[in-house]
């Protein structure tokens, strides 16, 4: 017997029954277990059956990926559980708000920056711009990190929102 | 109100009665009292009234693991609530069927730190299989029905029903059982057909196989056993069960390998260690059967079959894995094994019961009983022998003396045996016996009891007196909280810190308060006499075996070391000390 020790990302995708307790059992699960949410992101998508999807972003062995697969499958109001590293190709995005506070050549270059990422300035202000990008979480963090000289000064961000390519859907 | 509403607390009770249920161990309180008006107002189900919501949910154990039923409990709000949490995770973590009524502050004062609010929901959420919170009458049937489908379908497992007082007090309609639909939770029951071809081909080709099950026979229902005593004798390959699994497996067929794991004998655990193929079935490879795991069973091939997918691959890798219930999964491998008209390999075969019956040779149970001291395995010994004919439920304590409990009697049949397994509860064992009682008045029921366990649940013993119910309490005194004792003396230098028991009660009188029959002996010729009275008295009894203090719980795999390190005495110890990895395991 091997063990892998191996630590893979993986994004897995559940539907759920939107109940009260239902998001406090998932993160629950992974603390009890162990378990690391790297990311996690919730909303109703079916309002007439009352569905919600959960994206998680997990990481570890093979093992473990395989135990939160099977932990998660076996709560009650879990539908079903997707693991979209391994079963295929798949799109993950994510949406982040970016302030950047500055004035004169550090405002300018913020700006340009942020055209190249094709993100766009929500909100501003003779000293501030609000940025919104959208992309996957290498592309959002890039966009963070060329921000920071530029007067970075807060960040949200959705989490992760990923769906299959192709006609497979959840 | 219209004519044909009931209130949500006769819902409960309607509901409760459709799903047919006979018994509620519970405890009331402010919060119920609404559903203990309902109880007060009908007849057909009894209550059976605890002396503490922790002794209910054991009790309810108990009457489950007993019959194969549902488990009922009902317990106020708050601390009724936060009593039953030790018996919820004991519940789940050996996989019992079990519904928990809690009676909740009312919905608008939920959320105010109200008197005896508790957020039960949230409290137990890691304790159960699942939970409800019911917010309105109009949820109440479909809760109840779908609790218990959630409870017994699948993996079992404890269910909570947390209820507030206006919603029982609410006027609402009830709907049958019939009329629910329960598309929600279906567990796969039938395994893949491709699987278990592949995995009937793989047991039929083995040179030293071994079978090794364990609780989910039992869960699967008595027909689960029947099946896997019959597939065992097909192939005649050994067959060895984990603490949850005893009754699985007639212990007294020649097969039988005794118990595994850490306390288990030593033909189970090197079978274990040596096989080539292993055949897992309803067990999880828990800590206390592998051992170390990177030398558990190393060169074997392994096949699981399990129901909860969650319990594949958790511990140790398999190499065909098997979803479905045990039942289903043993019909189709005889089927297959008949089908193909595999036959074992006899002459591998004759090997591999020549070496097993040298380690049967090692007679890993062996004691001597001296003139002066009861020795426990002897009590155990005896017991055994004087009820092997009679009908008989045994339920433990944790500690020695369930070990010595699972290695000493045996069950030839499913149901027979109620432990703590997984949580290893001590006081589980008398509320859980008072629940056997009550689904079998008419049987033996006994609780082989260490003097520390129990005090941990002695108030039950009202509960015991209040309803005649006959239960046999067999102490093996040995003044010492025995395993803790034994783990000092084995990983910290013999410093016994504070796992002595003084102070303790005599028994005798004890017995006496509650109206019910006291014996005592220290006397190893006086225990025949002992036993023989205390399975003879018509009422219940305690019966204070006071053992020897030193003895030790052998064979052993220490922590941290693997199945072929056993220890297997006394004297064995000096030869293997326990590694620094293995002071830190429990």
């Amino acid at each position: 017997m091997t063990i892998d020790k191996q630590i893979n990302f993986h994004t897995i995708s559940v539907l759920v029954d939107n109940e009260p307790g239902v998001l406090a059992r998932v993160i629950g699960l992974f603390s009890g277990r162990g378990y690391n949410i790297e990311s996690l992101t919730v909303a109703e998508v079916d309002i007439e059956k009352s569905l919600s999807r959960i994206t998680i972003v997990t990481s570890g062995t093979e093992m473990i990926i395989e135990q939160i697969k099977a932990q998660l499958g076996r709560l009650v109001p879990v539908h079903r559980v997707s693991d979209l590293t391994l079963e295929g190709p798949h799109v993950d995005r994510e949406l982040a708000l970016v302030k950047v506070i500055g004035t004169g050549d550090k405002r300018v270059e913020s700006l340009r920056i942020a055209d190249i990422f094709r993100a766009r300035a929500v909100d501003s202000t003779n000293e501030s711009f609000v940025f919104e990008i959208v992309g996957d979480t290498g592309k959002l963090n890039a966009f963070i990190d060329l921000m920071r000289p530029l007067g970075l000064a807060d960040i949200s961000r959705t989490g992760v929102a990923a769906i299959a390519r192709g006609t497979s859907s959840l | 109100m219209s004519t044909t509403q009931i209130s949500g607390a006769e819902i409960i009770l309607k509901a409760l009665a459709d799903q047919g249920v006979e018994v509620i161990f519970g405890y009331p309180g402010g919060a119920v009292l609404p559903i203990y008006d309902a109880i007060f107002n009908q007849n057909q189900i009894r209550h059976i009234l605890v002396r503490q919501e922790g002794g209910a949910v054991h009790a309810a154990e108990g009457y489950a693991r007993s019959t194969g039923k549902v488990g009922v409990v009902l317990v106020t709000s708050g601390p009724g609530a936060t009593n039953a949490v030790t018996g919820l995770t004991d519940a789940l973590m050996d996989s019992i069927p079990i519904i928990c009524l809690t009676g909740q502050v009312p919905t608008h004062l939920i959320g105010n730190d109200a008197f005896q609010e508790c957020d039960t929901t949230g409290i137990t959420r890691p304790c159960t299989k699942h939970n409800y919170l019911v917010k309105d009458v109009k949820d109440l049937s479909h809760v109840m029905h779908e609790a218990f489908h959630v409870a017994r379908s699948g993996r079992p497992g404890p269910v909570v029903i947390d209820l507030p007082k206006d919603v029982c007090m609410a006027p609402g309609d009830y709907t049958p059982k019939e009329e629910i639909p329960l598309k929600k939770y279906q567990p796969r029951l039938s395994p893949d057909s491709d699987k278990i071809a592949e995995a009937v081909e793989l047991i039929a080709s083995a040179k030293k196989p071994v079978f090794y099950c364990g609780g989910g026979v039992i869960n699967s229902g008595p027909e689960a056993s029947r099946l896997l005593t019959e597939f065992v004798r097909t192939t005649g390959y050994p067959c060895t069960l984990t603490l949850m699994g005893l009754g699985a497996y007639p212990s007294s067929d020649k097969q039988f390998l005794g118990m595994l794991g850490m306390h288990g004998t030593y033909e189970a655990n090197m079978s274990m260690h040596d096989c080539d193929v292993m055949v897992c079935i309803g067990a999880r490879f828990d800590d206390r059967i592998t051992g170390r795991l990177d030398a558990f069973a190393p060169g074997s091939k392994k096949i699981h079959v399990d129901i909860d997918p969650s319990s594949i691959n958790k511990n140790v890798k398999v190499d065909i894995p098997i979803v479905g219930d045990v039942a289903h999964a043993l019909r189709e491998m005889i089927d297959c094994w008949k089908a193909k008209k595999y036959k074992p390999d006899a002459a591998a075969l004759d090997k591999w019961w020549a070496q097993i019956a040298d380690w049967r040779a090692v007679d890993s149970l062996k004691f001597t009983q001296p003139k002066d001291i009861i020795k426990p395995q002897y009590v155990l010994q005896r017991l055994q022998e004087l009820t092997k004919d009679k009908d008989t439920y045994i339920t433990t304590e944790v500690g020695q003396h369930q070990m010595w409990a699972a290695q000493y009697i045996g069950f030839d049949e499913p149901n027979r045996w109620m432990t703590s397994g997984g949580l290893g509860t001590m006081g589980y064992g008398l509320p859980a016996a008072m629940g056997v009682q009550v689904a079998h008045p008419d049987s033996l029921v006994i609780d082989i009891s260490g003097e520390a366990s129990f005090l941990m649940n002695m108030q039950e013993l009202s509960t015991i007196s209040q309803y005649r119910l006959p239960v046999k309490c067999l102490i093996l005194n040995n003044f010492y909280m025995g395993m803790v004792r034994q783990w000092q003396e084995l990983l910290h230098g013999g410093r016994y810190a504070e796992s002595y028991m003084e102070s303790l009660p005599d028994f005798v009188k004890l017995a006496d308060t509650f109206g019910m029959t006291g014996l005592r002996t220290t006397k190893p010729d006086e225990v025949d006499d002992i036993l023989k009275e205390m399975i003879e008295t018509d009422g219940p009894v305690i019966a204070d075996v006071q053992i020897d203090p030193t003895e030790n719980c052998f064979p052993m795999i220490p922590s941290g070391a693997a199945h072929n390190e056993m220890l297997l005495g006394p004297d064995d110890k000096a030869a293997k000390p326990i590694s620094e990895e293995g002071m830190v395991l429990v």
